[in-house]
């Protein structure tokens, strides 16, 4: 009697710690239900310029999944170690055509198409691959919210802007599956295995 | 007997805080150098790309050893070469900083991350930091 009260506790012991199935990324944000359907949050249409004055469009990232942040040149505070967290995404997938990056300028005034060339470079980026864009001020101040991101011009901030400094992962469906604070190494190399996961899924790697 | 005690346990006492004041050199550098500078020159004084100079094995650090209390204060609107990359941002100065403040963040940074540089006095920062006097 003894003996199976032992085994079949070992036996649930072995199951309870054996991993249910390869785990996925949630679809973040409130979702709807129409009909019976459940309606996920998507990011809406966007046109913006980037540092080689392309137009980048969610066509831009067609087949791909891909990196967000936001972002002003002249920041004074996080946007250093966002863009070098940023950086450490960047070269870990290098040339990988599965993944795009793409960081909003918030002060469209000052960052130019040609300031984010030269900030672009001086960062040693290409730019088929991560696109620095500016834009129209009321277009990229309001997909700031489909990204859950802040983005707020406050004179008493340092440097003029409030942001929050967010890495937003965006899977081909255009659905947000995952951020992290990108001021944050440690967070950081959490969203990179969150990254792995989503190439796992969508592209069965 | 129980002076005996009372010193043995002094002692011991003393002797256990003495390894960590020597640990605490750096403490307030440190400090200073999270709150002013890592947002730019980052935790382990990397930098970043050609934006932003690292403090890391940089010769710049060792080059113009007399020019880094201004600069840390003041600002720095020159270009400048570091490790042989050409650096052309503005770096913003803390004016606020004391002269004990600049000694201590640049005490810090001389003996992080692999740096090995000789310690600044803090009458040599007040010396230096004389000759960059906002008016002068």
């Amino acid at each position: 009697m003894r003996a199976i009260i032992l085994f079949s506790l070992a036996l649930s012991l072995f199951f309870s710690c054996s991993p249910s199935g390869p785990k996925t990324l949630p679809i973040l944000g409130e979702r709807d239900v129409v009909n019976g359907d459940t309606i996920y949050p998507t990011i809406p249409d966007f046109a913006f310029i980037d540092q080689d004055s392309q137009v980048v469009t969610n066509a831009t990232f067609k087949d791909k999944i891909y990196v967000v942040d936001f972002f002003f040149i002249h920041c004074p505070t996080i946007c250093p170690k966002v863009k070098a967290n940023g950086l450490r995404i960047y070269n870990k997938y290098r040339n990988d055509d599965r993944i795009g990056m793409l960081s909003h300028s918030i002060d469209v005034k000052n960052d130019t198409v040609a300031a984010l060339k030269r900030h672009a470079e001086k960062l040693g980026i290409d730019s088929r691959q991560w696109h620095l864009v500016t834009g129209n001020h009321d277009d990229i101040y309001s997909i700031a919210d489909n990204y859950f991101s802040v983005a707020i011009e406050n004179p008493d901030a340092p440097g003029g802007f409030d942001h929050s400094g967010r890495l937003i992962l965006v899977d081909k469906n255009r659905h947000v599956r995952s951020f992290c604070d990108g001021t944050d190494a440690a967070d950081t190399d959490r969203f990179m295995q969150d990254i792995d996961l989503l190439l796992q899924e969508q592209f069965g790697d | 007997m129980r002076h005996i005690l009372v010193f043995i346990f002094l002692a011991g006492s003393l002797a256990s805080t003495l390894p960590a004041c020597e640990d605490n050199t750096y403490q307030e550098g440190a400090r200073l150098y999270q709150q002013h500078c890592a947002n730019c020159h980052l935790d382990d004084g990397a930098g970043l790309g050609a934006l932003i100079p690292p403090l890391a094995n940089s010769d710049f650090l060792e080059k113009h050893r007399d020019a880094l209390p201004c600069i840390l204060k003041y600002g720095l609107r020159d270009t400048i070469m570091v490790n042989g990359t050409r650096y052309a941002e503005q770096m913003p100065g803390v004016p606020t900083l004391s002269s004990i403040h600049v000694t201590n963040i640049l005490n810090y940074i001389n003996h992080s991350w692999g740096n090995a540089h000789p310690p600044y006095r803090l009458d040599e920062v007040k010396r230096l930091l004389e000759q960059c006097k906002p008016g002068k």
